[in-house]
């Protein structure tokens, strides 16, 4: 990177106030080096109406470890939304993603082989630990996709460690990975997935567990589904002493909408935001819908790639409920909501 | 408006309640383009800077062989073009925010740099917010030409002035050094206003900016002709000049051609967002063209709208034209437009007429009946 640096500082002299790369990427799209971009070069439908998008990223993608997540830009309309998604490959860069909202429908039903999307660098602890060691996956829905990315990593690298998978999806067909999943469970005598059909089967429960996997409290454990759960095994884990052992991976934060909204002022941007009406809406979304350029990442209250100086007001985090604001304070935009009349330095 | 003392003659004919209800109309036709605003917009802006990279990008190369007078001439050619659109349709616009809501860093007001001699930072503020702001309000609107030039009756004349035909002439040729230099307000310095050490940062920060310009065009791609380092030299200085005039006549035909009203800061007192749309109406005044023409201008061949809508996309301008004319024939208001030779004949017979010392404004401006809307060709 530093001789690409250079090279770009010595050739910004011809283009001014451009970059070189603002004219190289004619050329080649994926040729930036502000930005991370990635050309879609396959869509593979998966179960339950989910696809998996492998991407060829451009320069500045540094790689990933199996269990990380990226973020993804993708132009819908016009507008760029940002959204973060599980690596589903080792060696690849592949992303499992479930139509369920604006962004993943866009990438699943109406993306074109071909299209170019933005990255972030990979990120995220959600990674299996550099020495072998028993493990348990509890998953659930498309929460099984971090899993997939350390399993295909774990049998790249060889050879398994003993992993017990109890996965949760609403039917047998529902199951992502399903046929994947079941042929390793077949063929390697390491690897047993124990799955749960919700519809027949009823949600599990915490009291399930010392019945599906005797020796959970053995095991190093990776859970990753819908809140509810997470929030459970959390508990459970706790109660037993065992939090140390647990890596829990959430994909959305649970927005607890008890923000009492307000006047936001995007101060350097000169922008308004007014949330009195729609207390959920956080500092990041009322700015992006402003106009006003928001710095983010993860959009789940774990990169910090979000935080921006409050410059008046308070703020709410809708995790704690915690309202706080000092002048200064850095706010976690993604996660707040205003709390009453406030300003951001951005 | 009642509550000013005076009130501007083109202005007569409305009620307050039909400036709220022109106000009305004019944020509806607003809304309906944000409503509709999206991927072929998006396409659009991206397809000019797309353009703009290949046209500089074929000027640079061609005038290697600059020696070669038809390379000369077609690189020339080239980067002039190349210049135009990248100070005009992007430059301009894009640091106006009209692109914002794509919510791509790459194109956005507040990353966006350009190749003018004034910093992004500093057009900001004196153009986007004094000038849309205080729109030909003689005294407040610090567009260029009120300072450099006798442009309204209101303003005193001085011997100077005499000469002003010559200077506008000079201020085309150097048209962005005239506005970069004119943003630092170095007049505050006689008044007490600034600093010498204040005016000394900010000449510091323009020559940050124009000095890697400066070297780009006359250093370094004339080096790198080699054989042609002259010829590459003058073609850049060209090229440079041209965008210059280009961009100074298309600008000045947008505030000064006959038609285009003037204020007095008392009759703009206790203006209502009614009241200021009025003013940009009349204020302003479009160029008529082909598509290709308006794209060059950066559309502010539709200066009316956009001072009405600086922030909407400005490919938009076009479509909603025609339904501005509309309300201003409703309304009995002036919709001021003309073809850029005739406008620009106007605006340098007002600047011959205003180098002599002429009378007081008011009367003036009633005698002159208001222009009445001549609907613009479809």
């Amino acid at each position: 990177m530093s001789l690409l640096d250079a090279l770009v500082r010595r050739g910004a002299a011809l283009t001014t106030p451009f970059l070189p790369d603002d004219y190289l990427s004619l050329l080649n799209p994926l040729w930036s080096t502000r930005e991370i971009r990635a050309r879609v070069l396959q869509i593979r439908p998966e179960a339950a109406g989910s696809a998996t998008l492998e991407l060829e990223p451009g320069i500045g993608w540094l790689g990933h470890l199996p269990g990380q997540y990226l973020g993804l830009g993708v132009d819908i309309d016009g507008v760029r939304h940002w959204r973060s998604y599980s690596l589903t490959s080792p060696d690849r860069v592949t992303v499992t993603v479930k139509a369920m909202g604006l962004v993943s429908n866009h990438l699943v039903r109406r993306t074109p082989v071909g299209t170019v999307v933005r990255l972030r660098a990979a990120a995220g602890d959600f990674v299996f630990p550099p020495t072998p060691t028993p493990t348990l996956f509890l998953t659930a829905g498309s929460g099984v996709t971090p899993a997939m990315g350390m399993l295909r990593g774990l049998v790249v690298r060889g050879p398994l460690p003993d992993v017990t998978h109890l996965h949760s999806a609403l039917t047998r067909d529902e199951v992502l990975f399903g046929e994947e999943l079941r042929q390793l469970d077949r063929t390697s005598p390491n690897y047993r997935l124990l799955e749960r059909h919700t519809d027949t089967d009823g949600l599990l429960a915490m009291d399930h567990l010392d019945e599906l996997v005797p020796d959970w409290r053995d095991r190093e454990t990776f859970a990753c589904g819908p809140a509810g759960l997470l929030d459970a095994i959390e508990q459970h884990w706790a109660a037993a002493g065992l939090t140390s052992r647990l890596h829990v991976e959430r994909f959305a934060s649970a927005i607890a909408g008890t923000g009492s909204g307000g006047q936001v002022t995007f101060a350097r941007s000169r922008a308004t935001a007014d949330t009195t009406t729609d207390t959920t809406t956080t500092l990041l979304s009322a700015g992006e819908a402003a106009g006003v350029l928001m710095p983010s990442g993860c959009r789940m209250g774990i990169c910090f790639g979000c935080v921006v100086p409050l410059l008046s007001g308070q703020v709410r985090n809708v995790r704690t409920g915690d309202v706080h604001g000092e002048p200064g304070d850095l706010v976690q935009t993604c996660l707040s909501t205003p709390a009453g009349a406030c300003s951001l330095d951005v | 408006m009642t509550t000013a003392p005076t009130i501007h003659p083109a202005l007569r004919q409305l009620s307050d309640a039909d400036i709220e209800a022109i106000g009305r109309e004019l944020d509806a036709i607003r809304d309906g383009v944000i409503a509709d605003r999206g991927e072929s917009d998006a396409a659009y802006i991206r397809k000019v800077i797309r353009v703009h990279r290949q046209l500089e990008a074929a000027a640079r190369g061609t005038l290697l062989a600059s020696l070669f007078p038809p390379a000369w001439l077609a690189g020339t050619t080239l980067l002039s073009v190349a210049k135009i659109l990248e100070n005009m349709e992007l430059g301009h616009n894009i640091l106006h925010g009209q692109w914002d809501w794509m919510r791509d860093p790459e194109i956005h007001s507040t990353t966006w740099d350009w190749d003018h001699a004034t910093p992004a930072e500093d057009w900001k503020h004196s153009h986007n917010y004094l000038h849309h702001t205080f729109t030909n309000i003689v005294g407040k609107d610090r567009d260029l030409g009120y300072s450099a030039l006798r442009m309204s009756e209101d303003q005193p004349w001085k011997p100077y002035h005499l000469g002003q035909l010559g200077i506008n002439a000079l201020l085309s040729l150097l048209f962005e050094y005239g506005i970069a230099l004119y943003d630092i307000e170095l007049e505050k310095l006689s008044t007490g206003e600034m600093s010498v050490r204040e005016a000394g940062g900010r000449l510091g920060k323009l020559w940050k900016k124009v000095r890697p310009q400066l070297v780009k065009d006359f250093v370094v791609w004339p080096l790198l002709s080699g054989p042609s380092a002259a010829t590459t030299l003058t073609a850049n200085l060209t090229a440079n000049l041209v965008r210059n005039v280009w961009t100074h006549t298309v600008i000045f035909c947008g505030h000064f051609p006959d038609g285009v009203e003037q204020f007095t800061q008392e009759q703009t007192e206790n203006e209502t967002r009614g009241g200021w749309y009025v003013r940009q109406l009349l204020g302003s005044a479009n160029l008529e063209g082909s598509e290709l023409f308006h794209v060059m201008t950066g559309r502010l061949s539709f200066q009316i709208e956009h001072h009405l809508f600086p922030d909407l996309p400005s490919n938009r301008y076009g479509e909603i034209s025609p339904k501005v004319q509309d309300l201003c024939k409703r309304y009995d208001l002036p919709y001021t437009t003309g073809r850029l030779s005739k406008q620009y004949l106007t605006v340098l017979r007002r600047i011959a007429r205003l180098s002599l010392p002429s009378g007081p404004t008011s009367e003036k401006e009633t005698q002159h009946p208001v222009q009445t809307n001549k609907p613009q060709a479809a």
